[in-house]
């Protein structure tokens, strides 16, 4: 029996009040997580085409709202809460972040500091060397 | 039967985690999909990091502002987000056991990721139509991979999506087919979250550019 249980989804027992209550709150969820998804894409097209904004912030600001963006889908669509049930997704979360942020910041990092570093072209050396 | 399960249920929700004893198996199945995910979002940001590093590096070719269109990716942005939101009906149409409900929920949901993949197919063939492949530039390597590669993805969930409702007509909401279907929402969401840093990376930044 204990074996069925855990088989289980929570809320299958459920009566079908406390069912239909289940389907309007996840309902409601859904919703906000869409407006709110909405509102941030529509803001990142906007910004990218208006000339309102001071241009070199712009791209900072567009990763800001991709960034929230992704938070909102994780929050209202993937349901990553803050429930005991959702401590290991939250921690593996956390991990996974962790080398996002490794790989994609410490590439970023190390391409620039190379090219920075970069010996010019052959024909600015020659030019070099003849001075 | 179901009032013992009910409270059973409620006791498992009282006592503190390290007397609950196992969590239950839907929870663990969506904790070991998720870390597959998860695996595959630190493939896709190899893929970011390498497109962003590698988007100037036309070497002559078209660059990113000469070849992308702004209004299909809006319309990309839009279908892959209604889907994402469809997706979700479709889990609570599961949840109640609704047969038409997560039917419905699905074919809408398949409609608007084919259409997705019908714009995608369409912007690759205009791209090589202009010389653009992925073998004229860095950055036409990096961008073919990075697209390309969630595209696949996309077109892998469409498949899953048509096997689950096979499965549901067939067997019917059992424990197995549910947590399927819970598995296939988690990666219809991530995929999802994926193309919000698509559209942000690649497409504005490479309008603003």
């Amino acid at each position: 029996m204990t074996a069925t249980h855990d088989d289980r989804a929570p809320g299958y027992d459920t009566a079908p009040a406390d069912r239909q209550a289940e389907t309007s709150s996840g309902l409601l969820v859904y919703s906000i997580g869409l407006i709110l998804a909405v509102i941030l894409t529509a803001t990142s097209f906007w910004a990218a085409n208006t000339s309102l904004l001071w241009a070199p912030g712009v791209p900072l600001g567009l990763a800001v709202l991709a960034i929230a963006q992704m938070g909102v889908h994780l929050v209202f669509f993937l349901h990553i809460t803050t429930g005991s049930d959702n401590t290991n997704n939250v921690l593996a979360l956390a991990f996974g972040m962790l080398i996002v942020t490794l790989v994609v910041g410490g590439s970023l990092w190390i391409m620039a500091n190379l090219n920075a570093n970069m010996m010019p072209a052959p024909e600015l050396m020659n030019l070099h060397m003849q001075r | 039967m179901s009032i013992a399960a009910t409270t059973l249920d409620a006791a498992h929700e009282a006592l503190p985690d390290s007397e609950a004893g196992p969590a239950p198996k839907r929870i663990v199945v969506a904790y070991g999909f998720w870390i597959f995910l998860l695996s595959d979002i630190v493939m896709f940001s190899a893929f970011f990091a390498s497109y962003a590093v590698l988007s100037s590096a036309t070497a002559g070719g078209p660059s990113s502002a000469a070849l992308f269109n702004q209004t299909r990716v809006a319309i990309e942005t839009a279908c892959l987000l209604a889907s994402s939101y469809t997706c979700g009906m479709m889990s609570l149409a599961i949840k109640s056991e609704n047969r038409i409900g997560t039917y419905v929920g699905a074919a809408v949901t398949f409609m608007l990721g084919a259409a997705f993949l019908t714009l995608e197919i369409n912007e690759f063939a205009s791209m090589a139509a202009q010389g653009a492949t992925p073998q004229r530039s860095a950055f036409l390597s990096a961008f073919f991979t990075l697209v390309g590669c969630h595209g696949l993805h996309v077109s892998v969930g469409l498949l899953w999506l048509i096997v689950m409702m096979a499965q549901v007509a067939a067997r019917g909401f059992r424990a197995t087919v549910q947590r399927r279907l819970l598995c296939f929402s988690l990666f219809w969401h991530t995929l999802d979250i994926i193309w919000v840093g698509i559209f942000t990376v690649v497409y504005l930044m490479g309008i603003v550019a």
